[in-house]
């Protein structure tokens, strides 16, 4: 029992310690400093691959995912800011490779769509919740129904 | 009206149904190119066979300008290269090879013993060219018309059908374009 309990017990331990293993590429990019570093990894996630698209830059193994990390490391060190970055992918890969869509005519519907529906929700709530309960006519009973109850009742004792 | 509202959910869960169902059947991976309409982006590289010189803009010819963007990485690469040696005799414009991430050995081994369809091929290396021109993965093929603008980038590999369907009548209208002195 207590043979069968430890090894249970370690069975857990082993998936709380479990780290998932990522197939990330190493670039080996040394940064002037750490902020530089932190701008990168966070441009490389932000930005999608075009080859493969359901991965980031940071993610991607392909060919053309290394070349853009080594062209966001480059405007990095030229002194671009981010956005001049991010503007320089859009340029020659379209919105595309934005993971986060920016805000224009097209993309309303994505930004602003759930809001919408939500908005819709509450209103129907509303509406159902503050429909008026139909008019109860003839609440109490006549002096009639009255008796005709009262008959009911005394028949069935 | 009352019984319009009831069926309204029904009615939006149908049209949305459509609407993600024709999502379904797009192919995610036909992406328009941002650099169409803009011009050739500039460029100083050297070549596969030479790589003493560096090559600019203005070793391009005048006129209508085919750029297939290779490697001897690409297997696709190798599929379209027959077609591209047959388009190589034609003279209503010239082609040029864009080598990307590519061995030079491994390239000019390549050319030398498939053929050379191509005036020259620039050695990109480290795909400087290529980003600049939006590329995702080869083969990509350019039209740059006698303006040096971008006017299709076309994804695949290349073929006759594919020639007659996507790129005859493009090349038909910048011709026109050019005699009428555009």
């Amino acid at each position: 029992m207590f043979i069968r309990f430890l090894s249970i017990f370690t069975l857990g331990l082993l998936f709380v310690f479990a780290q998932p293993v990522y197939a990330s590429p190493v670039d080996t990019y040394e940064f002037k400093d750490e902020v530089t570093k932190i701008r990168f990894n966070a441009l490389t996630k932000e930005l999608r691959c075009p080859k493969c698209q359901n991965q980031n830059l940071a993610d991607s193994n392909s060919p053309i995912a290394a070349d853009l990390r080594r062209e966001v490391y480059d405007l990095l060190n030229q002194g671009k800011a981010d956005i001049e970055i991010v503007d320089f992918m859009v340029a020659r890969y379209g919105d595309f490779v934005l993971y986060r869509p920016r805000v224009s005519s097209l993309t309303y519907i994505l930004w602003f769509g759930p809001a919408f529906l939500l908005l819709i929700g509450v209103i129907v709530v509303v509406m159902v919740l503050r429909k008026k309960p139909q008019e109860k006519t003839n609440e109490t009973l006549t002096q009639e129904q009255q008796s005709q109850l009262d008959n009911i009742l005394k028949d069935k004792e | 009206m009352n019984k319009l509202i009831r069926f309204l959910p029904l009615i939006l869960v149908v049209a949305l149904g459509v609407v993600l169902y024709r999502g379904l059947s797009l192919n995610p991976t036909e992406l328009p190119s941002a650099m169409i309409g803009k011009a050739f982006p500039e460029f100083s590289l050297y070549g596969v066979y030479d790589a003493k010189t560096l090559k600019t803009q203005r070793d391009l010819k005048p006129g209508i300008k085919l750029v297939n963007v290779w490697g001897t990485w690409c297997p696709s690469c190798r599929v379209e290269h027959d077609f591209l040696l047959e388009l190589s005799k034609s003279n209503r414009f010239s082609i040029y090879g864009l080598n990307y991430d590519d061995e030079r050995n491994l390239a000019q081994k390549w050319l030398t013993t498939l053929g050379n369809p191509y005036h020259f091929s620039l050695f990109d290396e480290e795909g400087k060219l290529s980003v600049n021109l939006g590329v995702y993965a080869a083969p990509e093929t350019f039209v740059v018309d006698h303006n040096n603008v971008i006017r299709k980038r076309f994804a695949g590999p290349l073929s006759a059908n594919v020639w007659r369907q996507e790129f005859e009548p493009l090349l038909a209208q910048i011709e026109q374009e050019q005699q009428a002195g555009k």
